[in-house]
C-alpha cells in the first residue's frame, strides 16, 4: 500500500458503512487503537542534521527500521531524539520516501554506499520508483560486473591447483596469458593463420611464365609448395580444433558456437579436396569450396580483441541494422521504379528493366557514382539527384546509433582492461595495509604478554614496555588473544607459516610416544634458532612460550619431548604440570594427539585447568625455556 | 521528355510515397506541434484552496487536530486540492487488491460530490465524513440511502441495489470460500428487499428504509463501529 494513501485508510473504513445496511451478519469489532496518541513530531538525527517528522509518517511503513519498535534502540533519552551515525544526504531519499511514498535514487550517490544505507533502514531496493529505477538498475549491474571482475581475477589466483587438466586447457585457451604455454600455443597459431591467409592470396598472383606457356598463377607453378604448406597449416588447426573440444566444458555449446564453426568451415576444403577424386563435374564445386578458406581470417577475431567487440557491437545493433537494410531496400524499389519509367522513353537507354535499374538506385545512394548508367532525360535526372541526396539521409541516419553502441561496449572493455591493469598494485597496497595490522597484534602479544606478567607479578618494569597501545588496539588485541585461547592456536605471520609447512613436511614420522624421539637436537636447534631471532629483552620464560607457541600450527601432532620422565598422554596432565611450580627446564613431555594440535604449553592453557593458575605466566610457566625438543610430526 | 498520362500518374503516386517516407524519418511534420502541448496543463494549474479552518470546524463536528489530519493526508495524495474520479478510484483500490473496485468507488464518490460537479474538494471530503463518523445514526442511515440511491429520486430499486450489491461483490474479487455464484448478489438483493420493503412495492423508501434499519439490531450496532477512526 502506498504511504499517502495510508493517510486515506480512515475514509476507506467510514465509507465501510455503506456496506451495513445490506450485511445480513453482526461486523466484527473494530480493532481498539490502545495507544491512542495525538500525533507528535519526532526528531530524528541523523549525524548532526535534524529531520523532524510526524510519528504516523513513519509508521506507514511498520516493516522498516524508521516505522517499527526498531527505532527505540537509537532514542536518545537525553536529548529525546532518535540519533543515527548515518548519512545525512541518503536519509534526505529515506525520509523522503516514508513522505511520499517514491523511493528516489541520487545520480551522484555511490550505488554500494546507498544500497548499504537502504539495507540499514529495512527498505528493499525494489520499492524505487520508475523515475529512477532504470539508473539504479543499471548502476547495480556495473557494479555487479565490476565484483564479478574482482571475484574471477581472486579465485584465479587462489584456486589454480584445483582445477582438472580439462580445465586448465580451456583457461588456456581462453586466457592466453595464463601461462607461458599458453602464451607461445597463441603465437603459433597466429603465426600460422597468418600464413595460411597470406597463402591463398598469393595463390593467385600471376607467377611469371614459364617459356612456352601462358601465365601461371604461382599456385599452379608451385603447386607441390603451396600443398605443403597449406597442409601443415591444416594440421596445426585441426589439431587446436580437437584440443579445443576436448577442453571444453560443454561440448554441445563449444560445437554450436560461431568460432568453432568458422574453424570447421576453414579446414573443411581440404579435406574435402583429399577426399575428393578428380571428377570434372564435382571439381567445380570443389573449386568454390575453397573460397571458405578465405574465413580462416576470421579466426584472427579469437586474438584481437578490438574485432570481437566489432563483431558484438554489430550483433546488439541488430535490430538498428535490420532497419537500415529495411529502408534502404524500400528506397532502392521506389527509385528504381521511378527511374526506369522516366527513362524508358529515350533512346539506347541502359535502364532496359526495373532489376537492371536496381544498380544504378545502389550506387548513386551509395554516393559511388560509377557512370556505367546514367540518365538523359530531364525527368529522369531531376529523380536521380533526388535519389542521391536521399541515399545519403537514409544511410546517415541508424549510422550513429551503431557508432554509439560500438563506442559503450568499447569503453567498457577498456574500463575493464584498466581495472584490471590497477587490480595487482591495489591488491598489493590492501595487502600491505592487512599485514601491517596483524603484524601490530603478533608485536604487541608478545609485549603484551610482558605487560599481563609485568601487572601481576608486580614489577614496575614500565620501561620496557614496547610502544604503548591505544585503549582500542589492547581491547582488540585481547580480543584475538582470547580467541588464541579458546582455539589452541595461534596466530603467526606468513613466513613463520610457510617454513613450518615445509618444515612438517619434510618430517614425516609415525608419532611415537617413546621419549627417545625426543632427541632432535637439529630440529630443536633449527626451532631454537629461530626463536633466537625472536627474543626479547626479558630472560623470562614466558616469551618462550610465545615463541614455542608461535611455531605451531595447524595439523601438525606436536610432541615435546624432554627428560622427564613422567610421561603424560593427556592434556589435563597440564594441570599437573602447572602445579610443579616453576622450573626452570620444563621436563614435562606431553603428547598430544589432536588432530589440530596445538598443545599450548601447560601453564598458559586456560581451559581445563581445575586449581586456578595465577594469571600471570610467568611465575608458573614450566615452558623449557631451551630445553624443550620439540618434534613436528605431521598429522595424518 | 515524354511522359504519357498514366506514367504522370505513376510518377505522382512515388513522390507522394516519398514524402510519406520522410514522415516516417520524423524529418517534417506536416501537422503542427502546438494542440498536443496544452492539455497536459490543464489539470495542475487548477489548484483548489478549502475554506479557513474555523469555518469548517463549524460546519463539521471534527475538533481541530482532527481536521489538520485529515487535511495532511488528503493533501498529501491529491496536492492539488481536489479529487476527481479517477483519482479516486484509483486511491480506493488500493485498499482491495484483489478485487475490482471500481464501480463502488464510483458510487462513493457520487456520494461525496454533493454538488456533482465531477470532482471532490476538501469540504465535500470532510462533509462525508463528519455524517459518517461523528452524525447521529439517523443521519447516517440517511447516508447510506444516499449511497444506495444512484439516481437521486427517493427510492431504491431493485436494480440500482442490483447495481450496488454487484459492486460489492466485485471488490471480493475471484478467489473467495466459498466460490462466488452468479446469482449470489441477486439472492442478496432479494433478502434485502424483503427485510426492508414494508409495503412490498418494489422500492424501498427513506423512510421504509430508516425504520427497518432500525428494527434490526445488527445494523444499529455495526453504524456505531467506525466511530473511532479518526
Amino acid at each position: 500500500m502506498a504511504a499517502g494513501v495510508a493517510a486515506w485508510l480512515p475514509f476507506a473504513r467510514a465509507a465501510a458503512i455503506g456496506w451495513m445496511p445490506v450485511a445480513n451478519c453482526p461486523m466484527p469489532l473494530a480493532p481498539a487503537d490502545k495507544n491512542k496518541r495525538q500525533d507528535e513530531l519526532i526528531v530524528l538525527n541523523v549525524s548532526g542534521r535534524r529531520f523532524q517528522t510526524w510519528r504516523t509518517t513513519l509508521e506507514r511503513y511498520p516493516d522498516t527500521l524508521l516505522g517499527s519498535t526498531e527505532k527505540e534502540f537509537f532514542f536518545n533519552e537525553d536529548t529525546k531524539e532518535y540519533f543515527f551515525d548515518r548519512d545525512p544526504e541518503v536519509f534526505r531519499c529515506v525520509l523522503n520516501f516514508y513522505r511520499t511514498g517514491k523511493l528516489h535514487y541520487p545520480r551522484y550517490e555511490c550505488i554500494s554506499a546507498y544500497d548499504d544505507e537502504l539495507a540499514f533502514y529495512g527498505i528493499l531496493p525494489e520499492i524505487i520508483g520508475d523515475c529512477c529505477y532504470e539508473e539504479y538498475k543499471d548502476r547495480k549491474r556495473e557494479n555487479a560486473e565490476r565484483l564479478m571482475d574482482d571475484n574471477d581475477s581472486e579465485n584465479n589466483q587462489e584456486s589454480m591447483p584445483s582445477l582438472s587438466f580439462c580445465q586448465t586447457m580451456w583457461r588456456a585457451f581462453e586466457n592466453p596469458h595464463t601461462s607461458t604455454l599458453a602464451l607461445v600455443f597463441y603465437y603459433v597459431t597466429g603465426f600460422f593463420i597468418a600464413v595460411s591467409v597470406i597463402t591463398n592470396v598469393v595463390e593467385t598472383v600471376p607467377c611469371g611464365t614459364v617459356p612456352g606457356s601462358k601465365e601461371l598463377p604461382c599456385g599452379e607453378r608451385y603447386s607441390v609448395a603451396f600443398f605443403c604448406l597449406d597442409t601443415a597449416c591444416v594440421m596445426i588447426f585441426t589439431v587446436e580444433y580437437l584440443l579445443r573440444l576436448f577442453a571444453a566444458p560443454s561440448r554441445y555449446r563449444f560445437i554450436r558456437s560461431v568460432m568453432s564453426i568458422i574453424d570447421v568451415v576453414a579446414i573443411m576444403p581440404y579435406y574435402i579436396g583429399l577426399v575428393m577424386t578428380n571428377n570434372e563435374d564435382v571439381s567445380g564445386a570443389f573449386v568454390t569450396l575453397r573460397v571458405f578458406r578465405v574465413f580462416r581470417i576470421f579466426k584472427f577475431s579469437r586474438h584481437s580483441q578490438g574485432l570481437r567487440i566489432l563483431g558484438y557491437t554489430l550483433k546488439s545493433c541488430a535490430s538498428e541494422l535490420g532497419f537500415l537494410l529495411f529502408s534502404l531496400t524500400m528506397a532502392i524499389i521506389i527509385f528504381a521504379t521511378v527511374m526506369f519509367y522516366a527513362e524508358k522513353g529515350s533512346s539506347a537507354s541502359k535502364f532496359t528493366s526495373i532489376p537492371a535499374s536496381f544498380w544504378y538506385t545502389i550506387v548513386t545512394m551509395t554516393t559511388l557514382g560509377y557512370g556505367d548508367m546514367v540518365p538523359k532525360t530531364i525527368a529522369g535526372k531531376i529523380f536521380g539527384s533526388i535519389c542521391s541526396l536521399s541515399g545519403v539521409l537514409v544511410i546517415a541516419l541508424p549510422v550513429p546509433v551503431i557508432v554509439s553502441n560500438f563506442s559503450r561496449i568499447y569503453h567498457q572493455n577498456q574500463r575493464a582492461d584498466k581495472r584490471r591493469a590497477q587490480k595487482k598494485a591495489r591488491l598489493a597496497r590492501i595487502r600491505v595495509a592487512k599485514t601491517g595490522s596483524s603484524n601490530a597484534y603478533l608485536h604487541s602479544k608478545r609485549n603484551g604478554l610482558l605487560n599481563e606478567a609485568l601487572e601481576l607479578t608486580g614489577t614496575p618494569e614500565e620501561e620496557h614496555m614496547g610502544k604503548t597501545t591505544s585503549l582500542i588496539e589492547s581491547q582488540h588485541h585481547h580480543l584475538l588473544h582470547c580467541l588464541e585461547k579458546t582455539t589452541n592456536h595461534e596466530f603467526i605471520d606468513e613466513q613463520m607459516f610457510e617454513q613450518n609447512c615445509m618444515e612438517s613436511s619434510m618430517q614425516n614420522y609415525p608419532s611415537t610416544r617413546s621419549p627417545s624421539l625426543s632427541s632432535h637436537p637439529g630440529l630443536t636447534t633449527t626451532c631454537c634458532s629461530r626463536r633466537s631471532k625472536k627474543t626479547t629483552h626479558l630472560p623470562n620464560s614466558n616469551l618462550p612460550a610465545t615463541r614455542l607457541r608461535s611455531m605451531q600450527e595447524l595439523s601438525t601432532i606436536h610432541i615435546q619431548g624432554s627428560e622427564q620422565p613422567s610421561l603424560t598422554t593427556s592434556r589435563s596432565s597440564l594441570n599437573l604440570k602447572a602445579d610443579d611450580g616453576l622450573r626452570p627446564n620444563c621436563k614435562t613431555s606431553q603428547i598430544t594427539t589432536a588432530i589440530i594440535s596445538i598443545p599450548t604449553p601447560p601453564a598458559l592453557t586456560p581451559e581445563g585447568e581445575s586449581r586456578p593458575p595465577p594469571a600471570s605466566p610467568g611465575p608458573n610457566t614450566n615452558i623449557p625455556s631451551i630445553a624443550s625438543n620439540v618434534v613436528k610430526v605431521s598429522a595424518l | 521528355m515524354n511522359l504519357e498520362g498514366l506514367e504522370m500518374v505513376a510518377v505522382l503516386v512515388v513522390l507522394a510515397l516519398f514524402v510519406k517516407v520522410l514522415e516516417q524519418f520524423g524529418l517534417f511534420e506536416p501537422v503542427s506541434l502546438e494542440d498536443s502541448v496544452d492539455d497536459e496543463f490543464e489539470l495542475s494549474t487548477v489548484c483548489h484552496r478549502p475554506e479557513g479552518l474555523e469555518q469548517l470546524q463549524e460546519q463539521t463536528k471534527f475538533t481541530r487536530k482532527e481536521l489538520q489530519v485529515l487535511y495532511r493526508g488528503f493533501k498529501n495524495e491529491c496536492p492539488s486540492g481536489i479529487v476527481n474520479e479517477e483519482n479516486f478510484k484509483q486511491i480506493y483500490s488500493q485498499f482491495f487488491p484483489q478485487g475490482d473496485s471500481s464501480t463502488y468507488a464510483t458510487f462513493l464518490f457520487n456520494a461525496f460530490d454533493t454538488n456533482h460537479d465531477g470532482s471532490v474538494s476538501f469540504e465535500d471530503f470532510v462533509a462525508g465524513l463528519s455524517v459518517i463518523l461523528r452524525g447521529t445514526v439517523d443521519d447516517r442511515l440517511n447516508w447510506a440511502f444516499n449511497l444506495y440511491d444512484l439516481n437521486k429520486d427517493g427510492c431504491i430499486t431493485k436494480e440500482e441495489m442490483l447495481d450496488i450489491m454487484k459492486s460489492i461483490y466485485d471488490m471480493m474479487g475471484k478467489y473467495t470460500y466459498p466460490a462466488l455464484r452468479e446469482e449470489a448478489p441477486r439472492e442478496h438483493v432479494e433478502s434485502f428487499f424483503q427485510k426492508m420493503d414494508r409495503n412490498k412495492d418494489g422500492v424501498v423508501t427513506i423512510e421504509e428504509f430508516i425504520e427497518s434499519c432500525q428494527k434490526d439490531e445488527n445494523i444499529m450496532r455495526s453504524m456505531q463501529l467506525f466511530d473511532n477512526v479518526i
